[in-house]
């Protein structure tokens, strides 16, 4: 037992950061599994909300295990690809579609470090020094199980599903990378901790007001930009002409059953949660508290007399609500504008990528490019 | 010359229902282009989500463009036509529900009074005010449809509910008259199956009130939308001209310009008692269709109000023997009345010779029943004219040079029904 004890304080002495980073790559992982079904139920119930029905309400409270029902269902499925399919590619779409979209939460920080004895834990599976590069360059991997997909099936329609999504991820990545052009150059870093950290300075003091250095009042045009694109990055309506239900059928998952379908929904679902995320840790400032927090974790902290590590879990979980918190209102801010908005024509969709995002991305670069000279950001 | 060919080039074997009607022009080949013929040919349905029933349109793409298309249909074909030639009167008003079964009240009553006319029957007033209320919330319930699921095709889904909601509350007012929902079967020969239960107006005028609250929603929802603009303004525009030489009536031909409803220009029952607007659109886009429905829909509403408040009580049967089932207290009580009822539903009764073509403004444009009678208790012809087939001969040269999603949108907005097409 000793030995066994001491083993384990050995490993832990010499891999402590490891170890940790394990940890928290797992709990994230985790996570965002469970923000699948979750989202499901969310999609489900407020579309039913806004249109005036029940939506899924039987299984579990509120019907909260509907996604979990979903999944037994997708799992329980024969798997049974069609016979004209390429069986290799066509197994693999779905992984590939699904692992960029995890991946990319990797670099996203969900609250301020932590020193717990002589380590420093930050809330960030890494901590990479090419930030958001990391993102764009692993979001631009999930096109691949599209065209994949939409290949191997070996349908017209999908294929016509794989060619509009491959053309519009690769015309709307290209904003999205420029929209945030311009909140680099103001921070001087794509460290998206750095980034976080200096949002919570302050930008201006209106009387009582103390407005914050988020993304979104140094950068108004860049959010727009980066939101719009974003829907289309992630194939939801108004641009989810990769699916076009109603024109090419379900696109480039037309050919899929079972839980390779449920795959490509998970790959969606995180998708989104991901840019939700994203949204609110580059222009609403991530884990920096929402306004009336600070007050109130200070209140918590006197109240109850807390000290040290303790009270900085206090801060830490403050922070981790709030973030939370602003990546719930990005998604519901997805599911609302799905319901409400209808979709549009490929060749508009083009057009507003290329003649409309581009230029006003640019143009934002440069606006902001003489705001800095002057050095009035 | 490859594109003069006329039905090769897709490799299919000749049809009846080709409506190939602008030519490609040809385009200057490379010889060794190894891409020449590598168009892509699609078949759009039969079993497609955008495609209202079982319609099929062969289409050859360049890239989403539709080349050349061709439009097929008879994949939900029942034999109406003939089954009217094998059924007595009576027995063929079922069969007219699943014509248009989005407005089946409409079909029946305009079927009633084709053999009303054949057998000289006078209908009484409150029933004729009854079946003018029905045709209108049929014409109510099909416009909200077809706005909706045109607005469903191309991604507004919450629309379409709003509408949808506002149909079954119809239908459960129309429940309240028939028992039914969907397939109604009101009508009667000189008549209607049973009179309205009592506070059925009050219920129907609050209906109205309600209706029109949903229906301006809706409009604040979708009709200023940018998307939807761009979406439907130019595009499937189907001018006058076009909409004449395809025979267009209804809603789609109103969009384009031609001022003609049946029900001012024709009118039967008792529409020129009732004050209401004919609205038209200029374009004939997609657009124009659906702001005339739309438009149409708060028309119909008026006139139901009045209806509502203009009918009185009184019988809903004509006093004819001919056509009059008897009560089921004379049935069970009385040898004459049991005869006279066994009489009447296995042999029917007898039309006398004659032929009548009765039209009436359906919801989707002209409806026409065609009676041929050489006596006796079946008809010798019966012919239907759905506004649907007309419509539908139209699709193709509609979506000429169109986007798939545009060709969408054009078969959404000219409301294309399966069963009244194919019959």
């Amino acid at each position: 037992m000793e030995t066994l004890l001491s083993l384990l304080s050995q490993i832990w002495a010499s891999h402590a950061v490891l170890i940790i980073t394990a940890i928290k790559a797992v709990l994230v992982a985790v996570t965002l599994l469970q923000v699948v079904p979750l989202m499901v139920w969310l999609e489900r119930r407020g579309s039913a909300v806004m249109q005036k029905r029940l939506g899924p309400n039987r299984i579990g409270p509120l019907g909260l295990f509907q996604g979990i029902a979903d999944g037994v269902k997708a799992l329980f499925k024969e798997d049974n690809p069609p016979a004209h399919v390429f069986k290799f590619y066509y197994r693999l779409a779905p992984v590939v579609s699904l692992i960029p979209a995890y991946m990319t939460f990797a670099v996203i920080p969900f609250a301020s470090s932590i020193a717990i004895g002589e380590h420093t834990i930050s809330f960030q599976v890494a901590d990479l020094n090419v930030g958001f590069l990391y993102i764009f360059a692993i979001a631009s991997l999930g096109v691949y199980g599209i065209i994949m997909a939409g290949w191997s099936s070996n349908n017209k329609y999908s294929l016509l599903g794989s060619l509009r999504s491959s053309a519009q991820m690769i015309s709307y990545e290209l904003s999205l990378g420029l929209s945030v052009v311009g909140l680099l150059m103001i921070f001087s870093s794509v460290r998206l901790g750095d980034i976080v950290r200096q949002q919570g300075e302050l930008l201006v003091q209106l009387g009582p007001l103390s407005i914050p250095k988020w993304g979104i009042f140094i950068q108004p045009l860049g959010f727009l930009i980066f939101l719009v694109s974003a829907y289309a990055e992630t194939n939801r309506l108004p641009f989810d002409l990769p699916e076009g239900e109603s024109e090419i059928v379900a696109g480039y998952h037309l050919e899929y059953g079972s839980m390779h379908f449920a795959l490509f929904m998970m790959a969606e679902y995180i998708n989104m949660t991901v840019a939700a995320a994203l949204t609110a840790t580059l222009f609403f400032g991530g884990w920096q508290m929402l306004p009336g927090l600070p007050a109130l974790q200070a209140l918590l902290t006197q109240n109850l007399g807390l000290v040290g590590t303790l009270a900085d879990l206090l801060r830490v979980l403050f922070e981790l609500g709030s973030f939370v918190a602003k990546t719930a209102f990005f998604l519901w801010l997805f599911v609302w504008v799905r319901w409400t908005l209808p979709r549009f024509r490929y060749d508009q969709l083009m057009d507003l990528g290329w003649r409309v995002m581009l230029p006003l991305s640019l143009a934002n670069i440069f606006v902001t490019g003489i705001l800095i000279y002057y050095k009035v950001l | 010359m490859e594109n003069q060919k006329p039905h090769g080039e897709f490799g299919l074997p000749p049809s009846e229902n080709y409506t190939i009607t602008v030519d490609v022009p040809e385009r200057d080949h490379d010889p060794d282009d190894l891409w020449k013929d590598s168009r892509v040919f699609v078949n759009i349905g039969p079993t497609h989500p955008a495609m209202h029933g079982a319609l099929r349109m062969c289409a050859r793409l360049n890239g989403e463009t539709i080349e050349k298309s061709y439009c097929e249909f008879g994949y939900t074909h029942r034999a109406k036509e003939k089954l009217g030639e094998n059924r007595t009167y009576h027995n063929f008003i079922v069969y007219t529900d699943r014509l248009n079964y989005c407005s089946a009240l409409i079909n029946n009553v305009t079927y009633a009074m084709a053999v009303e006319r054949l057998m000289g029957i006078q209908v009484p007033e409150r029933a004729i005010w009854i079946r003018m209320i029905c045709s209108e919330m049929a014409r109510v319930i099909d416009h909200l449809i077809c706005v909706g699921v045109n607005a469903l095709d191309l991604g507004a889904f919450s629309f379409f509910l709003y509408g949808f909601h506002q149909r079954e509350e119809a239908y459960t007012l129309i429940e309240k008259l028939c028992g039914a929902r969907l397939t109604t079967s009101y009508t009667r020969i000189g008549g209607l199956m049973q009179d309205a239960p009592s506070g059925w107006q009050k219920d129907v005028k609050s209906w109205v009130a309600r209706t029109r609250e949903v229906v301006r929603e809706m409009d604040q929802l979708l009709t200023n939308n940018r998307i939807w603009c761009d979406r439907t303004q130019g595009v499937g525009v189907f001018t006058k001209e076009q909409c004449m030489k395809y025979s267009y009536s209804g809603p789609s031909a109103r969009a384009a310009g031609i001022d003609r409803d049946l029900r001012r220009d024709q009118p039967v029952m008792f529409y020129r008692n009732v004050e209401f607007d004919i609205p038209t659109g200029k374009n004939g886009d997609v657009f124009d269709r659906y702001m005339v429905r739309m438009a149409e829909i708060h028309q119909s509403l008026n006139i139901i109000a009045q209806c509502a408040d203009k009918i009185q009580p009184g019988p809903v049967w004509s006093e004819d023997k001919r056509v009059r089932i008897p009560d089921k207290g004379v049935v069970f009580n009385t040898m004459e009345g049991l005869i006279h009822h066994f009489k009447f539903f296995m042999t029917g009764f007898e039309v006398p010779p004659g032929e009548a073509y009765t039209t009436f403004e359906a919801a989707n444009g002209e409806l026409g029943f065609y009676i041929v009678s050489k006596g006796g208790p079946r008809a010798h012809r019966m012919r239907i004219r759905g506004p649907s087939v007309w419509h539908y001969q139209g699709l193709s040269e509609m979506s000429q040079g169109a986007k798939i999603a545009d060709m969408v949108a054009n078969l959404g907005s000219i409301n294309i029904i399966a069963g009244e097409l194919d019959r």
